[in-house]
């Protein structure tokens, strides 16, 4: 098949490159030089005088903790997902019960349900419960909100499995348990791949949660460390974007190995 | 947590059904997710509406106070405007972003050399939080160090969130700055997933790349459109990060929009009660635009290979 290059779109295409790009280049740019460097020779410019103070600066405020939290949330998001979600999507596919649907249902209802919808309740679970100003209040509901898509992606994953291998499982005999632990789970590794990618994703970048429901300085996350970094010290460019640079590090190492299951579960968030 | 459903498995395969071979997980299965979820989402989805007749400062006990959020929010020309606000974030969201996805999603779906370096450096947004992307916005545009007092002649005074229109303008170009790689990444598995003996068909009769798109990309990318449309509508109302750290509202109440504004009443000025009306408005309108989506995209439906079994 011979499909003619989009002349349009491959133009628009590079002017969107720039666009994305050019920001990215004056913030690393930027993180490089000194602040009164950087004022005085406007954001454009390409920096003389490399420094990585701005990084280290970062460091003795705080960051290190901020980073350290961010990354138990995550672990402990990612955990909970990988957890409960196969066990979930698998019931979904295979058991083909009215309850399953409805459980189906309800989640795709929930993919819908914004995070700001809830705050004000959340915070008032979470205040109840005792566990504001706590992480343990954080994973909680971040992992709550990442099970929708995560539940999507995996039960679409799983609908692919072919019924003459549940067959041949089923002629030995097998449990549900082990046609699950030996089947569905190796069958399912990239659809596990991409769950775990997302909701690391999402825990790594949440802000909301963090925000209403932490406060003093040794249960705040990296995003909230940004935010206040910013409110405080706005003024200090390269600073603050070295922070914000320091806080997509881990996550960009993790593209880079796991970028073909990220891009490929995003691709089917949108359907066929 | 998985352990519950051990007794359940083990009864289902006692009870063997005559022709029905294969064993079936129960609903057990699905059980500790559900709970978690209905606990940490549909509960406090039940609990803001309840909220909302209530009289709450954060601190001490709602007190049940009728109606009184409610009407104070008719009567609140901030809410009026900010819903208005959200609408036409959202709207213009949708303008910009829709036609640019289609168009790189397509073109990232041909076969270009040098496309797996470029989506590389392209779908870096996916990875950054709004919080990050915000705060490099900010400055990259800020007044006094950013690129406007570079490029006066782009940016007249430079001050691009002191004016509402400049402010608007900002928020909806990070939006799409945001947004855009995603939805260019369901365009282009979708211009995959056609089938090309329609291509194919379509050179015999001699149409044009043009042509081609206009005929058979696009209305192929209908369901698509859709479910991105949807996405961006209710990513749009929601906005909020980028909110806060951009324009705070600003300038005066220029670009408060609804999730902001709940904000403010909630955490700002500590009217829980208020906060809560104002995010059950924005449940309700979220509900009717996923109960769309769950109907147009037929989603619900998704049931390929498996089926019958």
């Amino acid at each position: 098949m011979k499909r003619r290059p989009n002349y349009l779109a491959g133009l628009g295409s590079l002017v969107w490159l720039f666009l994305i790009g050019l920001p990215l280049y004056v913030m690393l740019a930027a993180t490089l030089q000194d602040h009164s460097d950087y004022s005085s020779n406007g954001p454009l410019a390409f920096p003389k005088h490399f420094t990585l103070h701005n990084y280290t600066q970062d460091f003795s405020n705080g960051f290190g903790h901020f980073f350290l939290n961010t990354l138990v949330v995550t672990i402990a998001v990612v955990a909970i997902v990988v957890l409960v979600v196969p066990p979930l999507a698998y019931s979904i596919v295979r058991s083909q019960g009215r309850i399953t649907t409805g459980i189906f249902r309800l989640f795709l209802l929930g993919l819908a349900i914004p995070a700001q919808a809830v705050i004000v309740p959340m915070f008032y679970v979470i205040s109840k419960a005792g566990l504001y100003d706590n992480l343990i209040g954080v994973i909680l509901p971040t992992a709550a909100f990442s099970l929708p898509v995560c539940a999507l992606i995996l039960t679409g994953v799983m609908r692919e499995i072919s019924p003459e291998l549940y067959e041949a499982m089923a002629v030995d005999g097998a449990s549900p348990w082990r046609v699950f632990f030996q089947l569905v789970v190796p069958l399912s590794k990239s659809g596990l791949s991409t769950i775990v990618v997302f909701s690391a994703l999402q825990a790594w970048n949440g802000f909301l949660f963090p925000l209403v429901l932490t406060q003093s300085d040794s249960s705040k996350v990296i995003t909230l460390g940004l935010f206040n970094f910013q409110t405080e010290h706005g003024i200090d460019i390269p600073g603050l974007l070295a922070a914000v640079v320091l806080s997509m590090l881990p996550i960009f190492i993790v593209y880079l190995f796991a970028r073909r299951a990220l891009v490929q579960g995003l691709m089917g968030v949108g359907g066929k | 947590m998985t352990t519950s459903a051990e007794p359940r498995v083990a009864r289902r395969r006692s009870v063997r059904r005559s022709g029905a071979a294969v064993a079936r997980p129960g609903f057990a299965w699905a059980a500790p997710a559900t709970l978690f979820f209905l606990l940490f989402a549909v509960v406090p989805l039940v609990l803001v509406a309840v909220l909302s007749f209530t009289d709450w400062d954060g601190l001490g006990s709602p007190q049940y106070a009728g109606l009184d959020n409610w009407k104070a929010l008719i009567h609140d020309h901030v809410m009026i405007q900010s819903l208005w606000l959200s609408v036409l974030i959202t709207v213009l969201g949708v303008v910009v972003q829709t036609p640019l996805s289609i168009l790189l999603g397509v073109w990232a779906a041909g076969k270009q050399r040098n496309r797996a370096i470029l989506s590389a450096i392209y779908f870096i947004p996916l990875l950054l939080s709004a919080t990050a992307i915000s705060i490099l916005w900010r400055a990259l545009l800020d007044p006094n160090f950013g690129v406007p007092s570079q490029a006066k002649w782009l940016f007249g005074d430079g001050n691009l969130f002191g004016h509402q229109t400049s402010a608007i303008g900002v928020l909806v170009f990070v939006g799409a700055w945001q947004y855009t790689p995603f939805h260019t990444l369901i365009y282009q598995g979708a211009t995959r997933a056609i089938p090309p003996v329609l291509y194919q068909a379509a050179e015999i009769d001699g149409a044009g790349t043009v042509r081609q798109f206009f005929s058979i990309t696009l209305p192929q990318l209908r369901t698509t459109m859709i479910t991105s449309m949807i996405l961006m509508v209710v990513g749009g109302l929601t906005t909020f990060d980028t909110v806060l750290i951009l324009t705070q509202g600003g300038p005066g109440t220029d670009t408060t929009i609804s999730a902001y504004y709940m904000y403010e009443q909630a955490f700002k000025s500590f009217d829980f009660g208020g906060g809560s009306a104002i995010a059950l408005v924005l449940v309700v309108i979220a509900t009717i635009i996923s109960l769309i989506v769950v109907k147009v995209s037929g989603y619900d439906k998704m049931r390929s290979s498996t089926e019958g079994l």
